[in-house]
């Protein structure tokens, strides 16, 4: 790691008047900010943790939603009854990423700041349009496996790595931050940007802010049928090929509403809500749900490795659905296959 | 010279206060292997990927490699040196042995402190949720049939082993 220097940080004023001196870096769980200090990715100067903060609760809102603190850890948060109970799809997407260890560790703003696993991002013998603007983008032509089929751009391919923020994105979400100069509530939608020509900004935050809550809507409607499918190279602690977050409202037999995004498609969580119209007034089914799929993925392409990412992003999401419609015990239930092979 | 100063550091470590001094990025893992003299924590990947390194800050397992000494000042450690009662072996270490839940040996210091921290968040209720709480350690060996065997060994979970609903939700895996 390259010399920096690190200061404690004892309340919100401390940490802002740093930030906004421009050196200073927050560090939270550290489990992505030292991995990519450690390979040269990131340098910064000055680290501020930001612990100390009291940013670590989970309290419900008036309007019957959830605030969520910007240090409360994975886990805690996948854990905590009310997400449990009132956000099923969240605690389920939270628990498909990373691992034990990490999500104790893992804070939910860093969460959201986490940087994409692009292996020419990591490597900093190769050029990186991302990591050093105008070098140029070797996964174009590269190794792609993991890289996005959609909303990417001449210079950048790099996929928003979280499973978090595709259930957040799902869920209608905003990001809660604070500057020097005041707070301001950013929608799920508008946090992570798309690689464009400035592939090195991966979201909206600006110098000088700190995310302090993530605030989740209320969202009753959904819970009893929501499904994370997440599709990996093996069956448990890898980051996703693909990954649906899908939630349904079913009144009658008929869909009245439906939240689909998806995660590993793109630099941002994907989500279509023309696409989900379609479904409205409809009879959940196979038919349904591709229709739906494919006006999400319309326009989708792939780079050679990664081509296979548009047949599974399609069967993933009438999965996801086709899950969601069944019950939302169903599936928790459906994971327990993953111990069959022991 | 500034970006050279020593950070105060002090840690209860397998129950023993003591202090160290360490620059600003020297990791928990290094601390306890080059400072502290606890070289029974091991460094694999040094990126948080094989959970070699686990040990456990406040009963809470976390990867020593990816946090900062200094990040920790004021908490309480626990090592695979600390998990034995004097002669006494933590019943997990037992099980190990009953179960020939090792082979190389690199891995199974954070294999033991992380099927403690497994039992002190009590999330497992059954097999298949032990084997998903053990997955952020990485045993190339294959042992993974027997630690699960004796994590549930110790915990008594046999009853409703296999084929109960796990305890948690995971994103459904498609594989
Ligand atoms: C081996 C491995 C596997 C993983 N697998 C998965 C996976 O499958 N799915 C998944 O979703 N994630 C996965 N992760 C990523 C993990 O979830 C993130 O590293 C973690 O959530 C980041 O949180 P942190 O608190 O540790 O962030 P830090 O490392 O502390 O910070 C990350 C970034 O966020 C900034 N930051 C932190 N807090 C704030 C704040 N409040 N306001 C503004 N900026 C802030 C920091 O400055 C830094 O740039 C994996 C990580 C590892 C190492
Ligand atoms: S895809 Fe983006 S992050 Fe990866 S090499 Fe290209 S520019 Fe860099
Ligand atoms: S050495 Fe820390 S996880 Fe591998
Ligand atoms: S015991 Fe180390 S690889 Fe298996």
């Amino acid at each position: 790691m390259n010399p920096f220097t690190f200061t404690q940080a004892r309340d919100l004023d401390g940490v802002l008047a740093a930030l906004n001196a421009g050196e200073a870096r927050p560090i939270a769980g550290g489990t992505n900010l030292l991995d990519l200090m450690k390979e040269g990715v990131m340098r910064p100067a000055q680290l501020v943790d930001i612990n100390g903060l009291d940013l670590d609760r989970i309290d419900a809102s008036e309007d019957g939603g959830l605030l969520l603190g910007a240090l409360a850890r994975n886990a805690d948060t996948a854990y905590h009854p009310l997400v449990r109970e009132r956000y099923p799809l969240l605690s389920s997407a939270i628990l498909a990423g990373a691992s034990p260890q990490l999500r104790n560790m893992a804070s939910n703003g860093g969460n959201l700041m986490q940087r994409t696993r692009c292996v020419y991002f990591y490597d900093i013998g190769t050029p990186c349009n991302k990591r050093e603007p105008g070098t140029g983008c070797p996964a174009r032509d590269g190794v792609n496996r993991q890289h996005a089929i959609l909303g990417t751009s001449e210079t950048c391919i790099a996929t928003h790595p979280s499973d978090m923020c595709v259930a957040l994105r799902a869920l209608d979400a905003t990001v809660h931050v604070q500057s020097s100069s005041g707070k301001r509530e950013i929608p799920f939608a508008d946090f992570h940007r798309l690689p464009e020509d400035r592939p090195e900004i991966d979201n909206t935050l600006q110098p000088g802010e700190l995310i302090t809550h993530i605030g989740v809507p209320q969202a009753d409607r959904f819970i009893d049928h929501s499904a994370y499918i997440k599709v990996r190279d093996r069956l448990s602690y890898a980051f996703a090929l693909v990954s649906v977050a899908a939630a349904l409202d079913l009144e009658g037999g008929a869909i009245k509403a439906a939240r689909i995004a998806l995660g590993g498609v793109a630099h941002k969580p994907w989500r279509v809500e023309a696409a989900e119209q379609t479904l409205v007034g409809e009879a959940p089914g196979e038919a349904a749900f591709m229709r739906a799929a494919d006006a999400i993925l319309q326009g989708a392409r792939g780079y050679g490795h990664n081509d296979f990412k548009l047949a599974l992003a399609k069967n993933a999401i009438v999965q996801a659905l086709t899950t969601a419609a069944r019950g939302t015990a169903a599936a928790g239930g459906q994971q327990a296959h993953r111990g069959d092979r022991a | 010279m500034e970006l050279h100063q020593q950070y105060p550091v002090r840690l209860r470590i397998n129950g023993q206060d003591r202090e160290f001094n360490v620059e600003s990025w020297v990791t928990l893992l290094d601390l306890l292997r080059e400072r502290a003299g606890m070289t029974g924590t091991k460094k694999g990947c040094d990126q948080g990927q094989c959970g070699a390194c686990t040990v456990l800050v406040d009963g809470k397992r976390i990867n020593s490699c990816l946090t900062l000494a200094v990040m920790q000042d004021g908490k309480e450690v626990t090592t695979v040196e600390g998990l034995a009662q004097g002669e006494d072996l933590h019943p997990l270490q037992q099980a190990f042995i009953e179960c020939d839940a090792f082979q190389c040996g690199y891995c199974t210091p954070g294999q033991l402190c992380s099927a403690v921290g497994l039992m002190n968040e009590g999330q497992a209720r059954s097999r298949d949720d032990v084997r998903e709480l053990m997955s952020g350690n990485i045993c190339r060996c294959g042992a993974y049939p027997q630690i699960a065997d004796a994590v549930v060994h110790v915990m008594d979970l046999r009853k409703n082993a296999s084929g109960d609903k796990p305890a948690f939700t995971t994103g459904a895996v498609l594989a």
